[in-house]
């Protein structure tokens, strides 16, 4: 039954690929321009057709990603689905790729925006206008720019996405939001200039913008144009830092991400995702075979780690934990992309997915955990003054604060389902952040060092990157453990937190998501290694691109009169 | 031509880096707006500096790009503009917010210690 199922599943998927590929782009695009008819006083219909859309977008992304993966579609496990928009052969035309990369990629923002469109119903939609229009820009621009395959195009993706980013990230104005936001403008629309600049200048040496494209012909290049092609890619390379929140282009992304409204921060988790992605699918295409570079995505990796580990220990507030939390995995991944090994590579994939959903998760968590300790102000007064959270400037407990001062007895009273929910929801997602045993952060960093110790030579940047991410991992249970007793083992002050079955469901599902890649780890890691191959021999995905042919093909197409 | 072009760039980037480094806002949209300009005749350089030529294929005049211009940086630069307008656009709203908000037009919403500015 099942079997049948299946196999009637991969009957359909066969029958609407390639259009399948911009389904995941188009979805979000057609419900953004839905809603914007809408009027405000429809609020309700938007938060349904939300949802809805990002559903639909979860089950088209899955959908890829059996796809690629399934042995009875495309050309067996590992097929490239190649996706002519305009009907022009590549390089000529912008093409659309979903590899197994992308459609991993795709899957992943299915799952957070799913998420998050769920969890903002519940108020952060009211917080201003166009909530959910912006939302579902935000996701064609970051759909748009993990499938294409075009340098242009995806400077066109990184701007729907970065145009849409800037109005998520001022929903709910005030002056942290405005001032946050003004940096954040100001620093992406200068890496933008920077990305124009090396996409320029690529195109000026290569006389091509296609990937798959630009991947053969910087091979052929003769060692007078070699420069400036490494040029060009460093100038890229600057501006995908940027993106990907790289030391030392990173001050502005914790000040930012916690000055959002909660299920933005959990959707702008995947905007670092995209800048690591970028590097990873262009220096993997460009640069990998004479391994230029290198050094230099290990050397920024690895500063970005350390520093975002004396950020972490250093702060109390739970919105900056998120926020230092996405940079460590953000620095994770840039060191073990420069490493170079398929196994760390394989590691790093899936541990990208765990800390993503984990880091989503913890975002829709703080808004809870927040409204609860502060009586439903989402900014306590401790945070402005920059204390302590319950503490005196002394670090002495303020009075009322010692549970035992009743005398009570501590045993046989009940928790209450909210605090135990809050609490559970808190550990799990700290564990995972820190990468502890036994949930899927541990086997995506266990994954990454085995990796690096089975290599014959383990060189001192190994070394380095092993220790810092002890010492990272370290440093998170260190300040997740501070931030949980301040939070869970202090006398509350607004009794028992109100939790809505709109804001538990999504943090569930986040955590959920989490638990299936704990225990589905081996098919998981499976795809990642196969995804890790890939990219280190991209024989597949250039043959795919430059071979995708018209349709209808030429000698049947209808004859133009002129 | 090559030297007026490099030069004329190279003037727009070092003023627009400069002003993109101050501390008031209108300097930063001014020093934004200049490096897109130098962006934008960058990316037009590197379809090569011809004159006298059009991006259109005549019949019987073999295309190469010895005797016509590439259409291709035409184009990229045409998008950039648009986008580049559109966001600069969005940044002067952003700014005129802040303004607003914080009564005062230094990048941070609040000036240096006792009012102290490096306004000269």
């Amino acid at each position: 039954m099942i079997a049948q199922l299946s196999a009637l599943l991969d009957r359909l998927l066969e029958a609407t690929m390639p259009h399948l590929i911009a389904a995941p782009i188009l979805l979000p695009l057609l419900t953004a321009a839905l809603m914007l008819m809408l009027e405000e006083r429809h609020r309700r219909l938007k938060s349904v057709l939300s949802v809805v859309s990002g559903l639909a977008g979860l089950l088209v992304a899955l959908a890829l990603l059996r796809w690629v993966n399934a042995p009875a579609t495309g050309t067996g496990p590992g097929s490239v689905g190649v996706y002519l928009p305009g009907n022009w052969p590549a390089p000529f035309g912008i093409v659309l790729v979903a590899d197994r990369l992308s459609s991993m990629m795709v899957a992943l923002t299915g799952v957070v925006a799913f998420a998050a469109s769920i969890y903002s119903t519940s108020r952060w939609d009211r917080a201003g206008v166009h909530f959910h229009p912006l939302l579902q820009l935000q996701l064609m621009g970051l759909n748009g720019a993990f499938l294409t395959g075009d340098l242009f195009n995806l400077f066109v993706f990184f701007e729907v996405m970065l145009a849409a980013s800037y109005g998520l990230l001022l929903h709910g104005s005030g002056k942290h939001r405005v001032r946050a936001g003004l940096h954040y403008v100001a620093i992406n629309l200068a890496a933008s200039a920077l990305f124009l600049v090396g996409a320029a200048l690529m195109y000026g040496v290569t006389g091509t913008l296609n990937m798959a494209d630009l991947s053969t012909r910087i091979a052929e290049l003769g060692p007078g144009d070699r420069g400036l092609v490494r040029a060009a890619g460093a100038i890229l390379g600057v501006a995908f830092f940027a993106k990907a929140g790289a030391w030392p282009l990173n001050f502005w992304l914790v000040p930012a991400y916690s000055a959002a409204v909660s299920p933005v921060g959990a959707v702008f988790t995947l905007l670092t995702k995209l800048g690591i992605y970028t590097v990873l699918r262009l220096w993997s295409l460009f640069f990998a075979p004479d391994g230029f570079g290198e050094y230099v995505l290990t050397a920024f990796g690895l500063a970005t780690l350390f520093t975002a580990a004396l950020g972490l220990i250093g702060t109390q507030r739970l919105s900056h934990l998120a926020g230092f939390s996405v940079l460590i995995s953000a620095g994770t991944l840039l060191a073990a992309i420069g490493l170079g090994q398929p196994g760390i590579w394989a590691g790093a994939l899936y541990y990208m997915l765990s800390s993503t959903l984990a880091a989503a998760a913890f975002f829709l968590l703080i808004d809870m955990l927040e409204r609860w300790r502060n009586a439903g102000a989402s900014i306590a007064a401790y945070e402005s003054a920059d204390a302590a959270p319950f503490l005196a400037e002394d670090l002495r407990p303020m009075d009322d604060v010692n549970l035992d001062d009743d005398e009570q007895a501590l045993y046989g009273r009940a928790i209450p389902a909210g605090v135990a929910f809050l609490g559970l929801a808190f550990l799990t997602s700290a564990v995972l952040l820190a990468g502890l045993p036994p949930l899927s952060g541990f086997i995506g960093k266990f994954a990454m060092l085995s990796a690096l110790l089975a290599a014959p030579a383990v060189y001192p940047s190994g070394w380095i990157f092993l220790a810092l991410m002890l010492v990272a991992g370290f440093f998170m249970l260190v300040a997740f453990s501070r931030a949980g007793i301040r939070h869970f083992w202090t006398a509350p002050d607004g009794g028992k937190p109100a939790l809505r079955a709109v804001e538990v469901f999504p943090v569930l599902m986040l955590l959920g998501a989490s638990l299936a890649l704990t225990i589905g780890a081996g098919q998981a890691m499976s795809h990642a290694g196969a995804t890790a191959k890939d990219l280190r021999n991209p024989f597949a995905y250039r043959e795919a691109v430059m071979n995708a042919r018209q349709r209808p093909a030429l000698d049947s197409a209808i004859e133009v009169k002129p | 031509m090559q030297a007026v072009l490099a030069i004329a760039i190279g003037v727009l980037t070092a003023s627009g880096v400069y002003l993109l480094l101050r501390p008031r806002t209108f300097q930063v949209i001014i020093g934004l707006t200049l490096l897109s300009y130098a962006v934008n005749m960058f990316i037009f350089s590197m379809g090569r500096l011809k004159v006298d030529s059009e991006p259109v294929l005549i019949q019987g005049i073999n295309a190469t790009l010895a005797n016509t211009a590439d259409p291709m940086p035409q184009a990229l630069v045409l998008t950039a503009i648009v986008i580049g307008f559109a966001m600069t656009a969005l940044f002067l709203v952003i700014m005129l917010a802040s303004r607003g908000l914080h009564g005062t037009d230094h990048v941070d919403g609040e000036d240096g210690p006792d009012g102290e500015d490096d306004e000269r």
